[in-house]
């Protein structure tokens, strides 16, 4: 029974509904319901929901716990009022990525943390060892179920589910609204480039709230979406993703994550090398590689060159839907990674032409409403 | 599935419609739905010699790439270069306008493992 992939409180919908079904990272989850291309343009158009039940939910309390999250992560959660959130990066003694994620100050010494799906155990256990002070951290991760609602018309899907009265959180913004069966939590982020939402709600209350947003949204043809087009909006966007793009051994800087890194707030897990780095520079760079046309799609750990020379490895890649060729991200020495920098991606044994390109390769288009 | 009844099945879901010392090869319906959107298809190259079952060119959807394998011995005597353009038509018509290579066939080329639709329709009634 230890292997079977876990359930989130969706997985039982998505299989009904007849999604395709994979594990991910221990989680039996829906990689595509009606396509992966078009669930992919359904949210650059339109508006896409997603099952984020697997992602993690961690509490910080207690009166140290400012300070101490602090010495923890990279951001500083000073800068944070109450419902606002940040992304951070909790970092190993040697400065490399142990997980990304989202801290949201609920309140004063009061915390929310999301943080990757295959990363729960581990964060919590590094975090946990190193308790000093009045502090509570308590794993939440099985009482909450997570639903990402994305794309330009996300806030049109939530002004009819919830009416006009409720005034939506701003970019990185968290609304606490209660509502009957517990509380909601909203927050406008998310991993796809768009505009959106990060909905977290109780457990058993998942399956009833991703058809409330379905059916606000059928009107505006959302689509409910698997990991496929999670993963391509993503990398279009220019997000890392842990485990690939971010690594034990890769730092923030290397990843191109500096601004998330606070150099005027003290001491922090990881920070001797990160000093080293922003004195000299880093080695090499995490950039964007964009395929000539009509090019195989890059994927993961296929050798980069740079004048006959192996010079890296693709860390994710894929066909970019919405540029219609295929998009990668890479480790390149630092002197190759000016955008337009020449490379070739080998594939199969054949190389294929690519130029480093500027992340994010996709942005999404300015709009007066934008927040 | 669409499982036409005029044609050859591979166990590894490509199909074979023979013309005299010819025949044409695509993949099938499960196959292109298994896929899912095929977004590249790396043709082989034409004068190619293969064994039945050896692998002879890639199909990628947006996930992975899958090696598609020669259901006959033969020679690649023409690719479908409209695939190229449009590989999305291995998803759409998988059995005309998706249609991957065709091969001249060995004299020695032989059929006789390939099955039937009816023992195909069997084969994926079991997945």
């Amino acid at each position: 029974m230890e292997d079977l992939p876990k359930r989130t409180p969706l997985s039982a919908v998505h299989e009904a509904s007849g999604a395709r079904m994979m594990e991910f990272g221990g989680w039996w989850m829906p990689v595509q319901y009606k396509g992966i291309l078009d669930e992919h343009r359904a949210v650059r158009s339109a508006a896409g929901l997603f099952d984020i039940s697997h992602m993690g939910q961690l509490l910080v309390g207690g009166k140290d716990s400012e300070a101490w999250l602090n010495a923890m992560l990279t951001n500083d959660v000073r800068h944070l009022g109450d419902g606002q959130g940040q992304y951070t990066l909790l970092l190993n003694e040697q400065g490399g990525v142990i997980d990304d994620l989202i801290i949201y100050r609920i309140e004063a010494n009061s915390y929310f943390l999301v943080v990757n799906a295959s990363m729960i155990e581990a964060d919590f256990q590094w975090l946990q060892s190193r308790i000093a002070g009045h502090l509570t951290l308590v794993n939440q991760s099985d009482q909450w179920a997570g639903l990402a609602l994305q794309g330009p018309r996300a806030q049109d899907v939530l002004r009819l589910l919830l009416g006009n009265q409720v005034e939506l959180p701003v970019r990185n913004g968290l609304l606490s609204l209660p509502v009957p069966n517990g509380p909601v939590l909203i927050a406008r982020t998310g991993y796809t480039g768009e505009d959106g939402f990060e909905w977290f709600c109780p457990a058993n209350t998942a399956a009833l709230w991703w058809n409330k947003i379905l059916d606000a949204g059928h009107s505006f043809e959302i689509l409910p979406c698997g990991l496929g087009a999670r993963d391509t909006l993503r990398l279009e966007a220019g997000f890392p993703l842990n485990g690939s793009d971010l690594s034990p051994t890769h730092s923030p800087l290397e990843a191109g994550l500096s601004s998330f890194v606070k150099f005027d707030k003290g001491d922090f897990i990881g920070r001797v090398r990160l000093d080293t780095e922003r004195s000299e520079g880093v080695k090499r760079k995490l950039v964007g590689l964009l395929m000539g046309e009509k090019t195989p799609p890059p994927r993961p750990h296929y050798p980069v060159f740079h004048s006959g020379s192996p010079v890296g490895e693709t860390t994710s890649g894929s066909l970019s839907p919405t540029l219609g060729s295929g998009i990668a991200m890479a480790y390149l020495p630092s002197d190759m990674t000016t955008p337009g920098t020449p490379v070739e991606v080998e594939i199969r044994g054949r190389r294929f032409p690519a130029t480093v390109a500027k992340r994010p390769m996709y942005r999404r288009p300015k709009t007066a409403a934008a927040v | 599935m669409n499982v036409p009844t005029d044609l050859l099945y591979a166990i590894s879901h490509e199909w074979l419609r023979k013309n005299a010392d010819q025949a044409t090869v695509g993949i099938t319906d499960h196959a292109q739905h298994e896929l899912t959107d095929v977004v590249y298809v790396e043709l082989p190259v034409v004068g190619t010699k293969v064994d039945a079952g050896q692998q002879i060119c890639v199909v990628e959807s947006v996930k992975a790439a899958s090696d598609i394998y020669s259901p006959a011995a033969g020679t690649v005597s023409e690719v479908n270069a409209a695939l190229i353009q449009d590989p999305a038509l291995l998803n759409t018509d998988p059995y005309n306008k998706g249609w991957i290579f065709k091969l001249q066939l060995a004299t020695e080329a032989d059929l006789s493992a390939l099955k039937s639709p009816e023992q195909y329709s069997e084969q994926l009634s079991h997945l």
